[in-house]
Order: structure tokens, then sequence, then C-alpha cells
């Protein structure tokens, strides 16, 4: 199937080179700070994981998301999204992907990073991080390509292939559970002590993701003129609409426990990024920002005429990846860390560099999920869905 | 040959000079080429080392008013240890270091504590927990807690993650954002230096008690800083905990320092 990745029209050449020329931007930028050291980003003794580590733990959420379209169709057997359903897994491919290269790019000696296999740890949930995302990796790639395959030769999928379609399920909510026990098993990071932490990766997860899928079936029916489906778009942004409410519902049970309960050690991670504290907060404007997109997404999604209108919803769907973004890819990382545990407030900004690495795995991701949809979307086409 | 190191580290008490003392150590060759025979390296430990079943430390902060008494203390950690001064505050590696009351216990501060007090320079340093969230974090156990309850750093297993920092409450540890030999004006050639993508921290001296010696930020606090087996009622430490009150930092947190405060 491999073959349909190299015949494609002029726009799709052009795409991919551009996207090799960002991947070559970032691997040089990339060199630098693999021969300087990661002093070349903006983190520091008191912020020690910064924008690499925050897009890695929200696109453990985008690749999570795609359970929200296997989940239906292989549990419920929701035929609508039997179009889309091979897009989902291939888009958490590339998710888990650029998650990979993100945990790689912060790692401070990397040529050592297997050191991780040749000492396996089970006390450290790093280890088990680690197993999560390669099995969800090689369950996506192997259930995906072998339904694709079956469908290629118009033969129904295999039966063995079954068991692995419903690990995956839960392997899913899997790899954001324990990616959210990174952070809340931390004693004295208050903001990350929380039990509804998993809950709330979760609930941004099953908004973000499938948007951002939304998002990517409207692109290829301009380019690719392959239509998902009216219904199966419109089930989506019922989806992403009940997670967006409960993600916003659970950043406001934070909020309501930590300040009724008015203890500071929790409060001041919130008044950091939502006011500011002791003078600094330059993630103030980004936190509500966050906080205005989603609302406004809510609302274009809630109301059914805006929902089913594809301008609107379009607009929702990016307003809602833009609003979660930020929320977990800025402030989730930086707001754990600061105040620091010496109740110190040391800011983190991403540098120029740090941002042109993070663009480059961005477009590493983006050319694997383009292969990926160019080789489906094609036997889709060819056995003519 | 990586066994061996392992083993090497976690012995109390074992240093160079034990090993000169005891040439016996059979198969600890020096290329790490190959072991004169399959059997397990023996190590000896040297009889002048100091051991203990716990160390802890207790500092007495009636005897430390002003900055420049902590001064030399601190200087005398980083010396020997070959902890670079990086001017860059964002880079900055410490083991020790003075701070405020409010800082050192952001939980106990108050309004009224009193100017005295707020302006005690208080000597911060891994507290070498007896339940360390760090080596639970750390994902190659890179960072281990040896049988004398001294939190350990293996800089050649390290993989430069920073799950421990993450993990840390009491921001002990420094992470070498990049190269420190450049910021190092002279080498002491007794402990090893690092290189760049690793993390580093207090190690409570063990280089030292292995020869039979008091951690250096004891010996320069003229008195001020005790060291001690907590598991020995006789010992000094336990001593001054007996008939004095002493606080610890974070105590809510479970984590069980092993450093003491009298104020």
């Amino acid at each position: 199937m491999l073959e349909h990745a190299i015949k494609g029209s002029n726009k799709y050449w052009i795409w991919i080179i551009a996207l090799l020329a960002v991947i070559t931007i970032g691997g040089l930028c990339y060199l630098k700070q693999f021969s300087f050291g990661l002093g070349i980003t903006g983190m520091s003794r008191d912020v020690s994981w910064g924008f690499y580590i925050a897009q890695f733990t929200f696109l453990v959420g985008v690749a999570a998301g795609g359970v929200m379209l296997v989940l239906p169709y292989y549990l419920h057997d929701y035929k609508a999204f039997g179009k889309i359903t091979i897009l989902g897994e291939f888009l958490a491919v590339s998710a888990i992907c650029m998650c990979l290269l993100f945990i790689f790019a912060d790692l401070g000696q990397p040529a050592r990073g297997f050191n991780v296999l040749l000492h396996p740890t089970p006390g450290s949930v790093l280890f088990w991080d680690m197993i999560v995302l390669n099995g969800y990796l090689f369950l996506n790639i192997f259930v995906g390509w072998i339904v694709l395959e079956s469908e290629r030769h118009s033969v129904p999928p295999p039966k063995w292939i079954k068991p692995f379609i419903y690990l995956s399920i839960p392997w899913a909510f899997g790899i954001h559970t324990v990616t959210a026990y990174l952070y809340c098993g931390l004693p004295g990071r208050g903001f990350w002590l929380t039990a509804i932490l998993a809950p709330r990766f979760l609930a941004s997860a099953f908004a973000a993701g499938p948007a951002f899928l939304i998002i990517l079936c409207f692109i290829i029916k301009k380019f690719a003129k392959y239509d998902a489906g009216k219904e199966a778009i419109q089930t989506l942004a019922k989806i992403i609409t009940y997670a967006l409410i409960a993600n916003v519902f659970f950043l406001i049970c934070e909020v309501f426990v930590a300040f009724y309960s008015n203890i500071p050690e929790h409060m001041d991670h919130l008044k950091y990024l939502y006011v500011g504290l002791h003078g600094h907060g330059i993630l103030v404007p980004w936190m509500w920002a966050s906080v205005i997109l989603m609302v406004v997404a809510i609302i274009l999604l809630v109301n059914p005429e805006s929902r089913k209108n594809e301008t609107t919803l379009l607009i929702a769907c990016v307003l809602l990846f833009i609003g979660t973004w930020i929320d977990k890819g800025l402030g989730m990382i930086s707001g754990g860390f600061v105040p620091n545990p010496l109740h110190e407030v040391v800011e983190y900004a991403p540098t120029f560099l740090e941002i042109l690495i993070t663009i480059g795995v961005y477009a590493a991701g983006f050319f694997i999920l383009t292969i990926l949809f160019k080789i489906a979307i094609s036997v889709k086409q060819e056995v003519g869905h | 040959m990586e066994s061996s190191k392992r083993r090497f580290l976690k012995v109390a008490g074992l240093s160079a000079a034990g090993i000169a003392a005891f040439p016996a150590i059979k198969g600890f060759t020096s290329s790490g080429e190959k072991h004169s025979d399959a059997t397990t390296p023996k190590i000896y430990k040297n009889p002048d080392a100091l051991m203990a079943k716990r160390w802890a430390m207790v500092i007495d902060m009636r005897k430390l008013e002003s900055e420049e008494q902590v001064e030399p203390i601190i200087e005398a950690c980083h010396k020997i240890h070959n902890v670079p001064h990086i001017p860059t505050k964002h880079h900055e590696i410490k083991w020790i270091w003075a701070t405020e009351y409010k800082h050192a216990f952001p939980s106990l501060g108050h309004k009224h504590i009193g100017k005295k007090l707020n302006h005690l320079p208080f000597l911060v340093l891994c507290n070498h927990c007896e339940d360390p969230p760090c080596v639970r974090a750390c994902p190659t156990q890179a960072t281990f807690k040896r049988e004398d309850g001294i939190v350990l750093m293996d800089f050649h297993r390290c993989i430069g993650c920073r799950f421990c920092m993450a993990a840390c409450p009491y921001g002990s540890r420094s992470f070498n954002f990049q190269d420190p030999r450049t910021f190092l004006k002279e080498t002491d050639n007794k402990f090893p230096t690092r290189m760049k993508g690793v993390v580093e921290k207090c190690n409570f001296c063990a280089e030292r008690l292995a020869q039979g010696k008091p951690p250096a930020c004891v010996e320069a606090s003229d008195g001020a800083i005790v060291f001690g087996d907590l598991d020995d009622s006789n010992s000094d430490v336990c001593k001054l905990l007996e008939s004095n009150h002493s606080i610890r930092r974070k105590e809510g947190l479970g984590t069980g320092p092993s450093v003491f405060y009298i104020l």
C-alpha cells in the first residue's frame, strides 16, 4: 500500500517538500541543542520541564482521542464512522510519534535513552509511560494496517485482529492516565497533586483529538475529495461538545477546591496562571484567552444551528483546539513549577530555538500524518467508498 | 563492569583510600575489559570509614547568624565537589545554599515571625529523605538510596529526563544545562566533574565519609552543623535532637528528611 504515498499531485509534493524543509530546520536547531545542551531552551533549575514536555502531554491527548472513533465503531458497530475510523487510528500514530520525539528532544543525555530498557524500573511512572506509549503506537499501526489491507482486498478483516482492537480501547485511556500519573503523584507540587488530573487530561483529550480530526476531515474533503460524511462529522461534533464541557467543568472543580479550601500551596499556582503572583504573570493573557476560546467553542457547539453549520462548526473546532492547547501545552507544565518548592517565582518562556525545534517535531508528525492519510484515502477511493 | 561499578557506588565506606589499603579487590580491573575470573569482585571497606545506620544532619541556627558565616561553608562544599559558579541564574548548580526562613519553610512562615528569624541564612541542601520521591521517580535507578540512608546519583547512568527534579519537593537538585567544566577555574581531582545533560545534588560527602572524614560543610561550620547516626542514641545528632526542639522541611509530605533544624 505504501506505493500510494509516492503518487500524488503537485500540491501533494509541494506540501511534502515544505514539511521536509521545516523538519530540516528543526533538525539543525536540534544539533545546536545536542552540542550545547538544554541551555539553549528557556528551562531552568526551577522550571525544569518546558515546551517539549508540555507538547508531549498535549499530543498524548490527541493520540488518545482516536479512541472516540474506535470505540463507537467497533464496540457499538456505529457504521457512520466506517469511513474515518482508520483516520483516527493514523492520527494517533502520528501523534504518538511526535510524543516520542518530544521526549527524546527533552533528554539531557539522549544517547543514554536506552538505559530505561537496560535498567527497567517498575517503580517509576516514566517506565510505564514508555510501555503504554510504545504499545499504543504498535496497536494503532498494526490494527490500522491490517484492517486497511483487508479493505483493499475487499475482504472482511481477519477475526484474530479483534482482540487487538478491543485491547486498544482501554489502552487509549491508559496512555493518558499514565501520563497524568507522571505529574499527579509528586509530593509538593500542589497544582498537579489532584486526583482529577487524569480525568481532566482525558476530557481535554477527547475534545482536542476528535476536534482536530473534524478539521482534518474538512481539509481532506477540499484537497483529496474524500467526504467523511455528514453523520460522522456531526456525531464527532457531539462528542467534542460533551468532552469540552467536561473539561471546563473539571477546571471549575479545581478552582473551587483550591480557593474554597483556601490552602495557599494549591491556590498559588492557579493565581500565578490567571492573575499573576508577586508581580509575575506572563501566562495570564494566555490563560484567559484559553478560557474565552473554550467558552465560545462550547456556545457554538451546544447550539444545534451553529453545530450543524459547517463553517461555524469548523470555527468552533479551531477555537477548541487552540483553547485546549494553551490550557495543556502552555499552562499545565509551567503552572506546576511556578512557584517553585521554595515558594520563589521563576518564570519560563520558550526560546526561539526551542520553538523552532518544536515546530520541527510538529512538521515530522504532519509528515507521518500526511503519508498515512494519503495511503488510507487512496485505498478507500480505490475500492470505491 | 557496570555491575561492579554499581556495587562500588552502593557500598558505604568504600573509597579510593579503601582500595589502596586493601589491594585484594579481585576482578576490579582498571580497563574494564575482562575480569580475571568470572566471580564477582570482592569489596572491602576502609576500616577508618565513618559508618552509620542512617546518617543525619542537625543545623543549629542559633550558631549561624550572618551571610559571612555561611559563605565559607557553601564554598567548602562547592570547591571539593567541582560545583561550578554559573552566572546565569537559570542554569545555576547548587548543592548547598542559604535562603530565608520563608523559603526554607514556606508553610511555616507568618507575618509575626520576627525580623531576626526572617533574616537568618538558612542552609538548604538535599534532605537525604527516608522515603525519597526522587528515587521513586527515576526511570533508570541513576539516583538511589544507599544502605546508610544517603541518596546518591550515578552521573553516568542519568539520562537527564529531570523527573527527579519535578519529584523533589525541596528544589535540591540541579541540572547541567551546559558543560559545567568551562565554568570551573580549578578542578579538584579527588571528585569527578560532571558533563552536560545530567542532574546532580548534595551527596552528604559520601566520598569523605569513606575516608573517615566528616562532610565538608560540617567541617567548615565551626560546630553549627552536626553530623551523625540517627540510629545511635549516643550520637551527637541524637543528643542534640533529644534536648532541643527541631524542625524539618515540609514534614507533612512524609518524605522523612535527614536534615534537622534547631531554631
